[in-house]
């Protein structure tokens, strides 16, 4: 009981830092709507942030700064992919070649499966139709789009979370 | 200067890739494919057009002491472009979804199956 309260104190401080930081105004009205909007989303979503304690302060770390090289990789991605949707839609018709893919994934926690839902969406040609358990389905617009889904974003994401054991036993 | 051509660079671009987005939204055959042009336009380009408008900010940046507030008014910006990305396809999967259950039939090109299909009949 004690401990949620922290966790609470501990979300509504860096809320409330993020407000400050961004508004940069220090008069009464301005910190008075910040304090209500911070309890507002503290109160709504307190519960959200630091659920899952199971993992330690360094595994977060290294998490997140293989996640933000991964979002650069899935930002050129992007670009690629525009490119190729833009030459699509001004091309001839008989370029597009509509199909849905079906693939299983051996990620595990949702997280996972959003990200790679997200990415999939977010790079166009695909995008995630269902998930249904461990099996995507994903409807590409053109034999090219489809074959950019072998896996390689799979396995960059289940990188992301590995755990140094987990990623010593692949690479073995 | 410098600053201002390369942001009208960056919003131009964007704009083209809107334009290529609404085209392939008129052009592309179904609801599915058409999912892909719309939902599709405002990752790259809007992407491109807040960029540049965050690099206008710059025109004007002397020193941090005076003009700290631009930094924060480009922070906010790149924020923004990060929400659109996290919400872009999240309401485009939404749409693939509502469509898929309620009963809209893919254009699918011949003599390749349809597992969905195949994999809900029985659901």
């Amino acid at each position: 009981m004690a401990r949620t309260t922290l966790y609470r104190a501990l979300i509504f401080t860096l809320l409330f830092t993020l407000w400050v930081v961004l508004s940069g105004l220090l008069d009464a009205f301005h910190l008075t709507l910040g304090v209500i909007s911070c309890g507002l989303v503290t109160w709504l979503s307190g519960d959200f942030l630091f659920s899952d304690r199971s993992s330690s302060l360094a595994v977060r770390f290294r998490q997140s700064i293989r996640m933000i090289s991964y979002c650069g990789w899935l930002l050129w991605q992007i670009v690629l992919a525009n490119i190729q949707v833009f030459r699509l839609a001004f091309g001839p018709k008989s370029d597009l070649q509509p199909q849905i893919v079906r693939f299983q994934t051996n990620l595990q926690t949702d997280f996972e499966k959003f990200l790679l839902a997200n990415s999939i969406t977010l790079t166009p040609g695909t995008v995630t139709i269902k998930i249904l358990g461990d099996t995507f389905y994903v409807h590409a617009i053109s034999d090219t789009a489809a074959a950019g889904l072998d896996g390689t974003m799979e396995n960059k994401i289940s990188a992301i979370f590995a755990s140094p054991s987990t990623k010593a036993m692949t690479e073995v | 200067m410098i600053f201002v051509i390369l942001s009208a660079i960056l919003i131009v671009t964007g704009l083209v890739f809107f334009v290529g987005s609404a085209v392939g939204l008129l052009r592309f055959p179904d609801f599915y494919s058409r999912m892909h042009a719309a939902g599709k336009g405002d990752t790259l380009s809007s992407l491109l057009v807040l960029l540049g408008l965050a690099v206008y900010q710059l025109k004007d940046f002397h020193g941090f002491s005076e003009d700290w507030p631009i930094l924060l008014v480009i922070i906010k910006i790149l924020a923004i472009s990060v929400f659109i990305l996290i919400t872009s396809p999240t309401s485009t999967h939404a749409l693939m979804d509502a469509g898929w259950e309620d009963g809209i039939k893919p254009t699918i090109q011949k003599g390749s199956a349809n597992h969905l299909e195949e994999d809900t009949k029985d659901i």
